[in-house]
């Protein structure tokens, strides 16, 4: 992860690129981030924006937790037993270049135009950048790996604990934090419809108000999500990932 | 007792394929030892994977009497880089569901015998070389083998510590009473440690020579005129093939 410091100083660039491009353009449609600010601070403050936060992200994250779940083991499995890559492969080739999103429709039918269909819809789309990601990296492990846990009288299971899963962590992890910003894409467009929570419906709203201080207090709501979400993986890598980061 | 019945191993098939190894025949007794020597690529790692059943052979036997456990030390040691040493040396052991007391003891007292104490939390990554392999063997030897196969374990070490890790290797050999099956590039190193040298040609595999090195086991041997002897006659053999 980048330094503490860097990243600060990357933001306020950020925030003087936008108060410059403010001024220049002139226009309703990019107020000036100080009066953005100041709209995020007092819906922060009287609690309004809080719940759409809650919400919006606790769809991500759940979308993001059933996806891991199931393409993490899944993707391992198919990418480290030769017969089940060769039976599988052939229909995740076809099946992921598809833009899921369009099943939306048929998503609404099965689960309806509640919580359960917008995080289905993300974990739907994020499961199979996450698949892909973990198949290859199982079957790239290298073989002298299993020869090793071969050598110690290791069972198949045991050869997926001690050696798969670790060795295929550090690619998973980059795979679920390109999933933050495919989830919180997702968010955006399952919550611009059916629904009077979360973010991405304050964000059409207000737009639909020509509330345009609003709207970017949406957006940068958003942003703080998705800032949020990567700041946690960040840690749970440190965490999980120690030996990785000891050069 | 080891002993292989004219084994050959053959990688690939049709128009790919590639005779390895040929007509491979010897007997190791327990508790004896056997160097493996000869040129890069003559199929010695591949004999030991056969040795160690990680490979079966395409025709031919393996036979291995009696009940035993083996400990193995691959090429590049095979260390698992997200484990600390302390987790790779035990692996072994806790994999076998021991209990968590006893693996830590056994780890720690494999520590000392390595001159690795303190090293323990460390990744391998972080560790030289030579301690590497030290972790190796201590790896191997966690689980108490009878056979201890080894692959070039002491390759890339300098030549002091590649001395005292032989005289490691031999007191280990000798207290224990396990049988060792060495693959080294050292002719010293085969004749200090082989009871029992197989010398291999390649193209395919075949053992040259089987030379007996009753002496082998002696701490002392390397001082010895025998030792020099020997050494010079081994690289003769070698050679000679080399030339063809
Ligand atoms: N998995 C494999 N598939 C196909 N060919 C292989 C494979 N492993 C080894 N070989 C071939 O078998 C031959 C013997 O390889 P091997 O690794 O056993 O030699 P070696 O004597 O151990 O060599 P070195 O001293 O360099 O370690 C080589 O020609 C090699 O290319
Ligand atoms: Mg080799």
């Amino acid at each position: 992860m980048a330094r503490k410091r860097d990243i600060l100083i990357a933001g306020l660039v950020l925030l003087v690129l936008w108060e410059i491009a403010a001024i220049l353009l002139d226009t309703m449609a990019l107020p000036e981030p100080w009066a953005v600010a100041a709209d995020l601070a007092v819906k922060v403050v009287s609690g309004s924006l809080i719940d759409d936060i809650a919400i919006s992200g606790m769809r991500a994250l759940l979308g993001l937790f059933f996806a891991v779940i199931t393409a993490v083991p899944l993707g391992l499995l198919i990418g480290s037993e030769p017969p089940l890559r060769k039976t599988l492969s052939p229909f995740i080739y076809l099946l992921y270049p598809i833009p899921h999103v369009v099943l939306l429709p048929l998503v609404i039918i099965l689960f309806g135009i509640g919580n359960t269909s917008k995080i289905f819809l993300i974990s739907l789309i994020v499961f199979f950048q996450i698949l892909v990601t973990a198949r290859d990296a199982a079957k790239n492990v290298h073989q002298n790996y299993l020869y090793s846990m071969q050598t110690l009288d290791a069972s198949h299971f045991q050869v997926y604990v001690h050696v798969i899963l670790p060795a295929t962590l550090p690619k998973i992890l980059t795979a679920m934090r390109i999933s933050i910003g495919t989830a919180v894409a997702i968010l955006f467009f399952v919550e611009s419809f059916a629904t009077t929570r979360g973010l991405g419906y304050i964000i059409m709203d207000s737009w639909g108000q020509a509330d345009y201080v609003a709207l970017y207090t949406g957006i940068s709501a958003m942003a703080i999500l998705g800032f949020s979400l990567y700041l946690m993986l960040d840690r749970l890598e440190r965490r999980i990932c120690r030996w990785q980061n000891i050069h | 007792m080891i002993r292989t019945d004219s084994v050959s191993l053959q990688y690939g098939w049709g128009d790919s394929a590639h005779q390895v190894l040929q007509d491979i025949t010897f007997t190791i007794k327990r508790g004896s030892s056997c160097a493996i020597i000869g040129p890069s690529g003559c199929g010695k790692t591949s004999l030991l994977f056969l040795l160690a059943g990680l490979r079966q052979p395409t025709e031919g036997h393996i036979i291995i009497e009696g009940d035993y456990r083996s400990g193995t030390i691959l090429q590049n040691y095979g260390l698992f880089p997200w484990k600390t040493v302390r987790k790779n040396i035990g692996l072994g052991l806790t994999l076998k569901k021991t209990d968590k007391q006893r693996v830590e003891q056994r780890v720690g007292r494999l520590l000392e015998d390595m001159e690795l104490t303190g090293f323990g939390d460390h990744f391998p990554s972080q560790l030289s070389g030579g301690m590497q392999q030290r972790v190796a063997l201590a790896r191997a030897l966690a689980v108490d083998p009878d056979i201890l196969y080894m692959d070039e374990p002491l390759s890339s070490l300098d030549a002091l510590t590649r001395e005292r890790l032989q005289n490691l290797i031999l007191d280990i050999w000798q207290k224990n009473r396990l049988t060792p099956v060495l693959v080294t590039h050292s002719i010293e190193e085969a004749v200090f440690l082989g009871r029992q040298i197989l010398i291999m040609s390649k193209n395919p595999g075949k053992i040259v020579q089987i030379v007996e090195n009753t002496q082998a086991g002696d701490p002392d041997y390397r001082q010895q005129d025998s030792f020099f002897k020997l050494c010079n006659r081994v690289r003769a053999i070698l050679r000679e093939e080399e030339n063809g």
